[in-house]
């Protein structure tokens, strides 16, 4: 047990809408990234492993800024969403494998100053897996980006399983609600109903405005290293007891899945939480990568929180809040938070566990999930423990 | 006529025979010539089977309405005109499924299982979209 991996330091920049972050996609990441050192107790000249998220910058760019002069681990998981959750797991690798000391996993954009998140995928899709196929057979018929790749899920889950707009309106109005705990949360001091929920235009039907996530300049950080070398640094080590990939079948193309709601997630779970030898009843809450309200109903299924087809109920009557049987996404997720590519919920998971999170503490956490959705249904997911 | 200026598939591959059927007024969609095994989108061998052998076999164009969304706002400049408008999956006889569109069929009215029949439109003079119209139920 003592031998897992620790996550030993945490950073992000402020988040933002209006009028921007004022800074390059880089310099943002390498805000958060040098915060994150300066968590751990570090220098950045120590840092001799670097993943950067897919696309958005190379590790060669971080080590000359930063002055990593001994880089030797540099790799990015090509799984979009899910990369940040995957990082951790190939980081701890790397660390227990000697490739690496101390492992850097920066990710950050301009989001909503920038290019925009909408922007990003519809029109350029070369930047996905399945970008030729998506070119080919997608963009022709105008079905061009995320929520609609998406909200043909959400429609035949609601067929198979009766899953209400109320139950997927109950996730968007839940983590509102977490929002209005973090002073950082772009939508703190914004409340919202489910009546509003309801009443916000349909972007990509089932799939109202109020179903997706913000689109927001910020970045997040984490620094990775071995049990041996978090015993002699300043922040409490939170432990990596686990971590899983998968993959979608195929991932990539989203219309021929025999099982239409097997997904990355339906792989990697059972076998990180068979790694961690617990089960998802023992875990005290979850971060779930929630690009969309109904990913994180579908990624609750396959994780094992319910049975497939029970996510609607299970979202019901306070269970995901705060106080509930799950808390989920304390901090306020991708929808109510900020969009910081699934980082801020790993940087949320370590406050929870280190016991920091003021105002919205998970009372006694002591084991939390942390998943990642990427692309057509990537999947990643870290157990984590302090 | 206005210039079409929505996306187009890069006419390369398999991906060129796929769409030249299409404009012949045919839908075809590689079948393994050892399993039998329909497949869609265009792949180099059989994952059921692991048979490189495989032929453009034609599909009847029957099927019928899988799942869909409806864009209420358009995520690409090029369908801000088309709103609201419902890319749909089609479940082929065959077994496989089609993104298109049903062009008879408003949105509000689709139904999963409503049976549609494949139909063409030449959109340039190079490419035609397989598109769907609803049948009566057989
Ligand atoms: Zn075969």
């Amino acid at each position: 047990m003592s031998q897992a991996a620790c996550i030993v330091g945490i950073g992000e920049t402020d988040f933002c809408r209006k009028p921007g972050s004022g800074m390059s996609q880089l310099a943002l990441q390498l805000r958060a990234a040098t915060a994150a050192i300066q968590d751990a107790g570090l220098t950045p000249r120590v840092i001799d492993g670097i993943m950067p998220f897919p696309n958005l910058g190379r590790a060669e760019q971080f080590a000359a800024n930063l002055g990593c002069e001994n880089l030797r681990f540099a790799a990015t998981i090509h799984t979009g969403g899910a990369a940040p959750v995957a990082s951790l797991q190939a980081a701890a690798t790397a660390v227990n494998a000697g490739m690496a000391t101390h492992v850097l996993l920066p990710a950050g954009w301009n989001g909503y100053s920038g290019a925009r998140v909408r922007q990003t995928v519809s029109q350029d899709v070369a930047s996905i897996p399945g970008g030729a196929i998506a070119r080919d057979y997608y963009l022709p018929f105008g079905f061009t980006a995320p929520p609609q790749w998406y909200s043909v899920m959400a429609r035949r889950h609601m067929y198979e399983f009766g899953t209400t707009p109320e139950q997927l309106g109950t996730i968007a109005v839940t983590m509102r609600k977490h929002a209005q705990l973090n002073p950082k949360a772009v939508m703190h001091g914004r409340s919202m109903t489910l009546d509003d929920y309801l009443a916000s235009p349909m972007l990509a039907d089932p799939y109202r405005f109020f179903d997706c996530c913000l689109e927001t300049d910020g970045a997040a950080a984490v620094v990775v290293t071995s049990a041996e070398r978090a015993r002699d640094l300043a922040a409490k080590p939170i432990q990596i007891m686990s971590g899983a990939c998968g993959q979608p079948y195929p991932a990539d193309e989203i219309t021929n899945r025999k099982d239409f709601f097997r997904t990355g997630l339906s792989i990697a779970a059972p076998e990180a939480f068979g790694k961690a030898g617990i089960g998802p009843s023992d875990v005290d809450f979850a971060m779930i990568y929630d690009c969309f309200t109904f990913e994180l109903l579908q990624q609750l299924e396959e994780a094992g929180f319910c049975k497939r087809g029970e996510g609607g109920h299970f979202v019901e009557g306070g269970r995901i809040e705060l106080g509930g049987e799950l808390p989920v996404n304390t901090h306020g997720g991708l929808l109510s938070e900020a969009h910081v590519l699934g980082m801020s919920h790993i940087t949320e998971a370590v406050r929870q566990l280190r016991g920091e999170a003021e105002g919205r503490q998970v009372e006694g956490a002591e084991i939390g999930v942390v998943t990642g959705w990427g692309d057509f249904g990537d999947g990643s997911i870290a157990i984590l423990r302090r | 006529m206005s210039e079409y200026t929505k996306p187009l598939p890069e006419l390369e591959g398999h991906t060129k025979d796929f769409y030249g059927f299409c404009k012949q007024g045919e839908l075809h969609f590689q079948r393994c010539s050892a399993c039998g095994t329909w497949r869609h989108v265009p792949r180099e061998l059989c994952a059921e089977c692991g048979s490189w052998d495989w032929e453009w076999a034609r599909s009847s164009g029957r099927g019928e309405v899988y799942t869909w969304t409806v864009v209420g706002r358009a995520l690409h400049p090029a369908f801000q005109q088309s709103c609201p408008y419902a890319p749909t999956v089609i479940e082929l006889e065959e077994g496989v499924r089609l993104l298109s569109e049903v062009l008879d069929v408003a949105p509000e009215a689709l139904e999963i299982g409503m049976p549609v029949e494949v139909v063409f439109e030449a959109v340039t003079d190079e490419i035609t979209l397989p598109k769907f119209k609803r049948v009566a139920a057989s």
